[in-house]
C-alpha cells in the first residue's frame, strides 16, 4: 500500500509541485503521511502553492559545477525561467534559485563552504544556505554535523525514498537519521573505444571485452597488445586510481593517522609499470590533454569512469565540432558512437553527489520539494536516464530500462549500459568513505605524479604527501605506510 | 678650437667604423628577438581565441580561425565565469582605489611639502619606510578584521586599503618639489581661499599631469591584484577578473572549452593593452619619472 | 623667512592632510599585521567545521615553521634569480644600447613601448597563458611549433621537470620586468653628467671603458635600488607560481614559493602556522625596507658629500686637461 501510495504520489508530483511538502522543519514523520496522501488528492492543485508566501524568496543552492545546476533547470518541474547567464533560476512559485558556485579542487568548495555554513546563523535570510550539494568523498563532514537536516523531518517519507538504492542512503545516513538525497547511483565502468577494441582483441562486443578485461593480469596483458599496436592502455596516470582505492580494507583516517592502505600502493606499482613501458598518456585527469585523448584524434583504448561521466564529460569529448558550433550530438560528428563501456576489472564507483537541506533553510517547503522531485520520482528519474545516459537513483526506473530491449545508447553505440549497471548499483559499498578524502586522494595524486614522471624518487614523493596533508588538515598528526612496500 | 673637435667628433661617428656596424647590427637583432618573444605569446593568444576546441586540441595554427564570436559569445554567457561583472567588478575596483589613491596621496605628500608641523620628518620618514612593506605580510589580520567587519564578499576591503599608498606619496612629494613652486599656496592665502579649498582648487590642477601617470599605475596595479582579493571574494557576483583566471586554472570543468579559456585570458588583459597603446608614450615617460628616486 | 612664521599658525593643516592616510594604514595595515604578530603564538585552526584553539602554545609554530621555510624560501630565491639575472643583465646592455650616442638606434619608442608592454599584463593571466601555451601534450602550441620546426622529436613536458617549471617562472618574470628595469636604468644612465662622457671620449675611452669606467660607478644606487625593490617583489612572488601550478608548486614542491606556502595556511585556516610565517616575512622585508629607506634618502649619487666634492674636483681637471690637451 505504502509502495503504490508513493508511485502515486511521484506520478502527482510531475504535475504539482510542493504538494506533499507542506511541513518545515516541525512537521515530523507523522504529518508525513498525511503530507502523501494530501499529494494524491491534490493533484489539480495550482501551482501558486501556499508554502511560497511564508518562504524567503531566495533560494541559494550551493555546488561545486553546473552538474545539479543543469539537472535542476531542465527538469524539476517548478521551473519557470532561467536568466540568460544561468546565475537564477526562477520557479513558478516566485521564488529565485541563486546558484553559487565554487570549484571543487583542493578543498576549495568545501573552504568555502564551511566559512558560509559557519555564519549561517548570523546572516541574513535570504543570504542563508537552503540547499547545498556534498561529494561522497567528504559527505560524512557535513551529515555527522548539526548543518544537515534529517529528509524526514522535512517532509520526505520512507515511501518517497523506498525505490533509491541503498548505498545512497546509507552514505548519507548517521544513527539512522537520513542527511541527504541523490538522484543517480555511480557505479564504475571502462569504457573503451570500439574501433580500437577491434583492433586489438578482435571484437567490440560489450560481453567478450569484459570477459578479456576481467581481472588485472588480463587487463595487463591487453595493455601490452594494445602498446604493440601503437594504443595506449589508459590516458593517465590517475585513469585506474578509483579502482583501487574503492577497494582498500579500510578508510583514510583512523584518528589523526593517515593510514595509506596497501591497494592504494598496489596502484603506484601498476601505474609506474604503464609509465615506464608505455602504456599511458602520462596526462592527469580533467587536463587538456586527457580530454584530447578521449576525442577524435586519441589512441587510447579507454577510461575508467562512472555513469555520469558519460554525459558530463566524455561525450562532449567525443565530439569534432561542438555543439556551441553547430555540432549535432549524432554519429559522424567525431567519434560519437565509437565508444562502448564494461565493468573492468573490478566494481568500483566513482563520485556521486548529494542534496543536502541546510539547517535553518527559510524555504523548507521548497527545498523538500526539490529533493521529491528530483532523486524521488521515478518518472522524472527515467527521463534523465532516457536523455542522458546518467544512472538515476530509482531502481524501479533502472530495471524498466534495463529490460527495455528497445533502450539503447546512440553514443555508446547502441548498447544499453543501463541493464549492466543495474546488476551491479545494488552492490555498492561505500562503507570506506571518510571525511578525508577528498585532500587525501587529491594530494596522493598529486604527489605520485612526480614519482610517475620521474621527477623525484618514491621515497620523496612519500613524504611530500606527509608533509603536504598534514598542511591541508593541520588536525592529521601522522601517516602511515603498509609495511609491505 | 671647440670646432674642429666636433666635425672630428662627428666623422668619427658617421665614417663607417665596422665596430660600430656590428654593435648595431647586434643591438637591433637582440631587440627584434626580444620584441618578438614579447609580441610571441599574445600573438599565440589572439589566434587561438578565434579557434574552437577542437581546432586548438589538434596543435597550433599560425592563421586565425572563424570562432572568435562564438567564443566571445560562450564566455560571456556562462555564469560560471561571469566575466562581464567581473569586468565591471575589476573597473570599480581599479578605478576607485586609482581616484582615492593619487587623491590622498597628494593631500599627504602636501601636508608635507606645504606645512611645517613636529614631527614631520618623522611621519613622512615613516611612509618611505613601509613604502616597500608587501601587503601580505599582514594578510591573516586582515582577512580577520574584514571578517569581523563583515566586509568580506564586498568590494570595500579592495578600495579603502589604497587610500593609504605610500609610494604615490613619496612619488607626489617628488613632483611637488620640482614642479609646484611655494608662491602660489601664499597667493592664495593673500586671496582669502582656505587651505583645504587651495589645496582642491589651486594645487590639484597644478599636480595633474604627475597624478594622471600615478593614477595609471594604480590603476593597473588594481586591476592585477589577486592575492589578497581571492582571499575576501567568494561571491560570483563580487568576483574580479583575476580571480575568475585563477579560477579557469582550478575548476576542472571550465577547461572543456579551451576556445573559452583563450577569450576569457584575452578580455582580461584587453582593456590595459588598450589603455596601454593610447597612452604608451606618459606611461614610459612616467616610469622613468617615478624611478628618479632619491 | 615671512611663510615659516606663518606656517606655525597653518601646523595644523599638516596633521588633518595627513591624517587619513595614517588612519585608514592603521586600520587596514598596523592593526592587521599586530593580530598577525599576536595569533602567531596560538594553536588556532579549523577542522572541518569545528574550530580548535586559540590555545596559547608560545613559539611552537615558529619551530614547526622553521623547519618547513627554509626550502620555500630556496625556491623562491633560485626562481627570482631565474628572472632577475637576466633581467639586470639585459637591461643594462639595452639602457646603454639606447642612451648610447654613438649608436643612434632607431624606433626606440617602438622598442620601449613593446619591452615595457608585459609589465602590464595580469600576471595571472599571462601564468594562465603560460599554462596553455607550454602544455605538456604534443598538440600544446608551444610544443606543436617546436615539434613542426623538427627542433625537438618528442613533445616537452614543461611542468613535470624541476628546472623547465622554475625556468618558466623565471621567464615570466623576466618577460615581465625587463622593460621596466631597462627604463629606469636609462632614466639613471641620462642623469649622469654628459660632460664626463665628452672629456672621456676626448680621452680616446671606448664605449666599453665608458660604461664601464663612468656609467656603472655613477648608476650603481640606481642598481642597487632596483635590486632590493626587486628582491622585495620577488619574495612577494605568488601570481605567476600559483596559476601555473594550480597552487601545488609542482613538480616536487620546487616552485612552491613562501607567499604560496603561506596563502596554503591561510587557505586551510590555519591562523597560528600563517601567522609565524608572516611574522617571518615581516622581519625580512622589514629589513629590506630600512635598506630601500636608505637608498632613497641618500643623495642623488649615492655619495657623501665629500665624495661628491671630490668627483666635481675630479671632473673639473679632467676638462682642464682635455683643453689643455687640445691647445697643445
Amino acid at each position: 500500500m505504502k509502495k503504490t501510495l508513493a508511485l502515486l504520489t511521484a506520478t502527482g508530483m510531475a504535475l504539482t509541485m510542493l504538494a506533499g511538502c507542506g511541513g518545515g522543519s516541525s512537521s515530523t514523520a507523522a504529518s508525513s503521511e498525511a503530507a502523501s496522501s494530501e499529494a494524491v488528492s491534490s493533484e489539480a492543485a495550482s501551482s501558486e502553492a501556499a508554502p511560497a508566501a511564508e518562504e524567503g524568496q531566495i533560494l541559494n543552492i550551493w555546488c561545486w559545477n553546473d552538474e545539479f545546476q543543469s539537472r535542476f533547470n531542465d527538469y524539476y518541474p517548478g521551473v519557470k525561467e532561467v536568466a540568460a547567464d544561468k546565475s537564477t533560476t526562477t520557479l513558478d512559485n516566485g521564488i529565485t534559485v541563486k546558484w553559487t558556485i565554487n570549484p571543487n579542487e583542493n578543498n576549495n568548495y568545501q573552504n568555502k563552504l564551511d566559512e558560509a555554513l559557519l555564519k549561517q546563523d548570523s546572516a541574513a535570510d535570504d543570504d542563508k544556505i537552503d540547499i547545498f550539494l556534498i561529494e561522497a568523498d567528504y559527505a560524512l563532514k557535513y551529515v555527522d554535523s548539526p548543518y544537515t537536516m534529517d529528509v524526514k523531518e522535512l517532509g520526505l517519507t520512507d515511501a518517497d525514498l523506498a525505490d533509491q538504492y541503498q548505498y545512497t542512503k546509507d552514505i548519507v545516513t548517521v544513527d539512522g537519521v537520513q542527511k541527504g538525497t541523490t538522484w543517480q547511483a555511480t557505479p564504475g565502468l571502462f569504457a573503451y573505444r570500439r574501433s580500437i577494441a577491434k583492433d586489438v582483441l578482435g571484437t567490440d562486443d560489450p560481453a567478450e571485452v569484459q570477459e578479456a578485461l576481467s581481472d588485472w593480469d588480463k587487463f595487463n596483458a591487453v595493455a601490452e597488445q594494445a602498446a604493440a599496436k601503437g594504443y595506449k592502455m589508459l590516458s593517465g596516470y590517475d585513469d585506474s586510481y578509483r579502482t583501487f582505492s574503492n577497494n582498500v580494507s579500510a578508510g583514510w583516517v583512523d584518528g589523526t593517522t593517515v593510514k595509506v592502505d596497501p591497494n592504494i600502493m598496489s596502484w603506484v606499482d601498476q601505474t609506474k609499470t604503464y609509465t615506464d613501458k608505455g602504456y599511458n598518456n602520462k596526462t592527469s585527469l580533467w587536463s587538456d590533454g586527457w580530454a584530447a585523448d578521449q576525442g577524435p584524434d586519441g589512441k587510447v583504448f579507454g577510461f575508467f569512469y562512472s555513469t555520469w561521466g558519460i554525459n558530463f564529460t566524455l561525450l562532449g569529448n567525443s565530439l569534432e565540432t561542438p555543439t556551441s558550433e553547430g555540432g549535432k550530438e549524432e554519429v559522424g560528428n567525431g567519434i560519437y558512437g565509437d565508444y562502448a563501456v564494461c565493468q573492468g576489472p573490478q566494481p568500483y564507483y566513482w563520485g556521486g553527489t548529494w542534496i543536502c537541506a541546510a539547517t535553518g533553510t527559510d524555504n523548507a517547503a521548497t527545498v523538500c520539494d526539490v529533493m521529491k522531485q528530483l532523486t524521488c520520482n521515478a518518472d522524472i528519474m527515467k527521463q534523465i536516464t532516457i536523455d542522458t545516459q546518467d544512472y538515476t537513483n530509482s531502481q524501479s526506473a533502472m530495471n524498466a530500462i534495463a529490460e527495455d530491449p528497445d533502450f539503447g545508447s546512440d553514443f555508446l553505440g547502441g548498447q544499453n549500459h543501463i541493464a549492466l549497471f543495474a546488476e551491479v548499483a545494488p552492490t555498492i559499498d561505500m562503507s570506506n568513505a571518510g571525511p578525508y578524502d577528498q585532500g587525501c586522494n587529491e594530494t596522493f595524486q598529486s604527489c605520485m605524479k612526480d614519482y610517475f614522471d620521474g621527477a623525484v624518487d618514491l621515497e620523496t614523493a612519500k613524504a611530500n604527501f606527509e608533509d603536504q596533508i598534514k598542511v591541508k588538515y593541520p588536525e592529521l598528526t601522522a601517516v602511515e605506510w603498509p609495511a609491505a612496500e | 678650437m671647440p670646432n674642429s673637435t666636433k666635425t672630428k667628433m662627428e666623422n668619427r661617428r658617421h665614417v663607417g667604423d665596422p665596430g660600430l656596424l656590428v654593435h648595431r647590427i647586434v643591438a637591433y637583432t637582440v631587440l627584434f628577438l626580444l620584441c618578438f618573444i614579447c609580441l610571441f605569446f599574445f600573438y599565440v593568444l589572439i589566434i587561438n581565441s578565434t579557434h574552437n576546441h577542437f581546432d586548438i586540441q589538434r596543435g597550433f595554427s599560425v592563421l586565425p580561425g572563424s570562432s572568435f564570436f562564438t567564443n566571445l559569445y560562450n564566455t560571456t554567457h556562462d555564469a560560471n565565469i561571469p566575466v562581464l561583472t567581473g569586468l565591471r567588478n575589476s573597473l570599480v575596483v581599479a578605478a576607485c582605489s586609482a581616484l582615492l589613491s593619487v587623491y590622498f596621496s597628494s593631500l599627504t605628500a602636501y601636508a608635507v611639502y606645504a606645512y611645517n608641523f613636529k614631527g614631520k620628518n618623522v611621519l613622512f620618514a615613516i611612509v618611505l619606510l613601509i613604502m616597500t612593506m608587501p601587503t601580505q605580510v599582514s594578510a591573516l589580520g586582515f582577512l580577520n578584521l574584514m571578517d569581523a567587519f563583515h566586509l568580506t564578499n564586498t568590494l570595500w576591503p579592495l578600495i579603502l586599503p589604497s587610500l593609504a599608498a605610500p609610494s604615490v606619496v613619496f612619488f607626489m612629494k617628488q613632483f611637488m618639489d620640482s614642479s609646484l613652486p611655494k608662491d602660489i599656496i601664499e597667493a592664495a592665502r593673500i586671496d582669502g581661499s582656505g587651505e583645504f579649498q587651495t589645496f582642491n582648487r589651486v594645487i590639484l590642477p597644478i599636480l595633474m599631469p604627475g597624478m594622471a601617470v600615478q593614477a595609471i599605475f594604480s590603476f593597473v596595479a588594481s586591476w592585477n591584484n589577486y592575492f589578497i582579493p581571492a582571499l575576501i571574494i567568494d561571491d560570483a557576483k563580487m568576483k574580479t577578473m583575476p580571480i575568475l583566471i585563477a579560477q579557469l586554472r582550478s575548476a576542472d570543468f571550465l577547461k572543456f572549452d579551451m576556445g573559452k579559456v583563450y577569450m576569457m585570458i584575452f578580455i582580461a588583459i584587453l582593456p590595459v593593452m588598450i589603455v596601454y597603446l593610447c597612452l604608451s608614450k606618459y606611461i614610459v615617460r612616467g616610469v622613468a619619472l617615478g624611478s628618479v628616486k632619491g | 623667512m615671512k611663510t615659516k612664521k606663518k606656517g606655525i599658525s597653518y601646523a595644523k593643516w599638516g596633521y588633518i592632510f595627513m591624517a587619513p592616510f595614517f588612519i585608514i594604514y592603521a586600520i587596514f595595515q598596523l592593526y592587521p599585521m599586530i593580530t598577525t604578530v599576536y595569533y602567531s603564538f596560538f594553536e588556532y585552526f579549523r577542522s572541518g567545521l569545528k574550530i580548535i584553539g586559540p590555545n596559547f602554545v608560545g613559539l611552537k609554530n615558529y619551530a614547526s615553521m622553521l623547519a618547513e621555510v627554509p626550502k620555500y624560501f630556496a625556491n623562491t630565491i633560485i626562481m627570482w634569480l631565474m628572472g632577475f639575472l637576466p633581467q639586470i643583465i639585459i637591461s643594462l646592455l639595452l639602457a646603454s644600447w639606447f642612451t648610447d650616442l654613438r649608436l643612434r638606434l632607431k624606433f626606440q619608442g617602438f622598442f620601449k613601448t613593446v619591452i615595457y608592454m608585459p609589465n602590464l599584463i595580469m600576471a595571472s593571466a599571462f601564468a594562465m597563458l603560460f599554462f596553455t601555451l607550454f602544455s605538456d601534450t604534443a598538440n600544446g602550441p608551444i610544443n606543436s611549433i617546436l615539434l613542426n620546426l623538427g627542433l625537438i622529436a618528442e613533445p616537452i613536458r614543461w611542468m613535470t621537470n624541476v628546472w623547465s617549471a622554475r625556468g618558466l617562472v623565471g621567464l615570466m618574470n623576466f618577460l615581465m620586468w625587463f622593460g621596466n628595469t631597462t627604463i629606469i636604468l636609462m632614466a639613471a644612465i641620462m642623469g649622469v653628467d654628459p660632460g664626463l662622457y665628452e672629456a672621456a671620449e676626448l680621452d680616446g675611452a671606448s664605449s666599453r671603458q665608458m660604461f664601464w669606467k663612468i656609467t656603472m660607478p655613477l648608476i650603481k644606487p640606481m642598481l642597487v635600488y632596483t635590486l632590493i625593490t626587486s628582491l622585495i617583489g620577488g619574495l612577494q612572488m605568488f601570481d605567476v607560481p600559483q596559476v601555473l601550478t594550480n597552487g601545488k608548486g609542482t613538480p616536487n614542491n620546487s616552485t612552491t614559493t613562501i607567499v604560496m606556502y603561506l596563502n596554503q595556511h591561510l587557505y586551510s585556516k590555519n591562523y597560528g602556522t600563517a601567522g609565524a610565517i608572516s611574522v617571518l616575512m615581516f622581519l625580512i622585508c622589514g629589513v629590506l625596507c630600512v635598506l630601500v629607506y636608505a637608498t632613497l634618502t641618500r643623495q642623488d649619487d649615492g655619495l657623501t658629500k665629500a665624495q661628491r666634492k671630490a668627483r666635481k674636483a675630479q671632473i673639473k681637471a679632467a676638462k682642464k686637461a682635455a683643453r689643455t690637451q687640445k691647445g697643445a
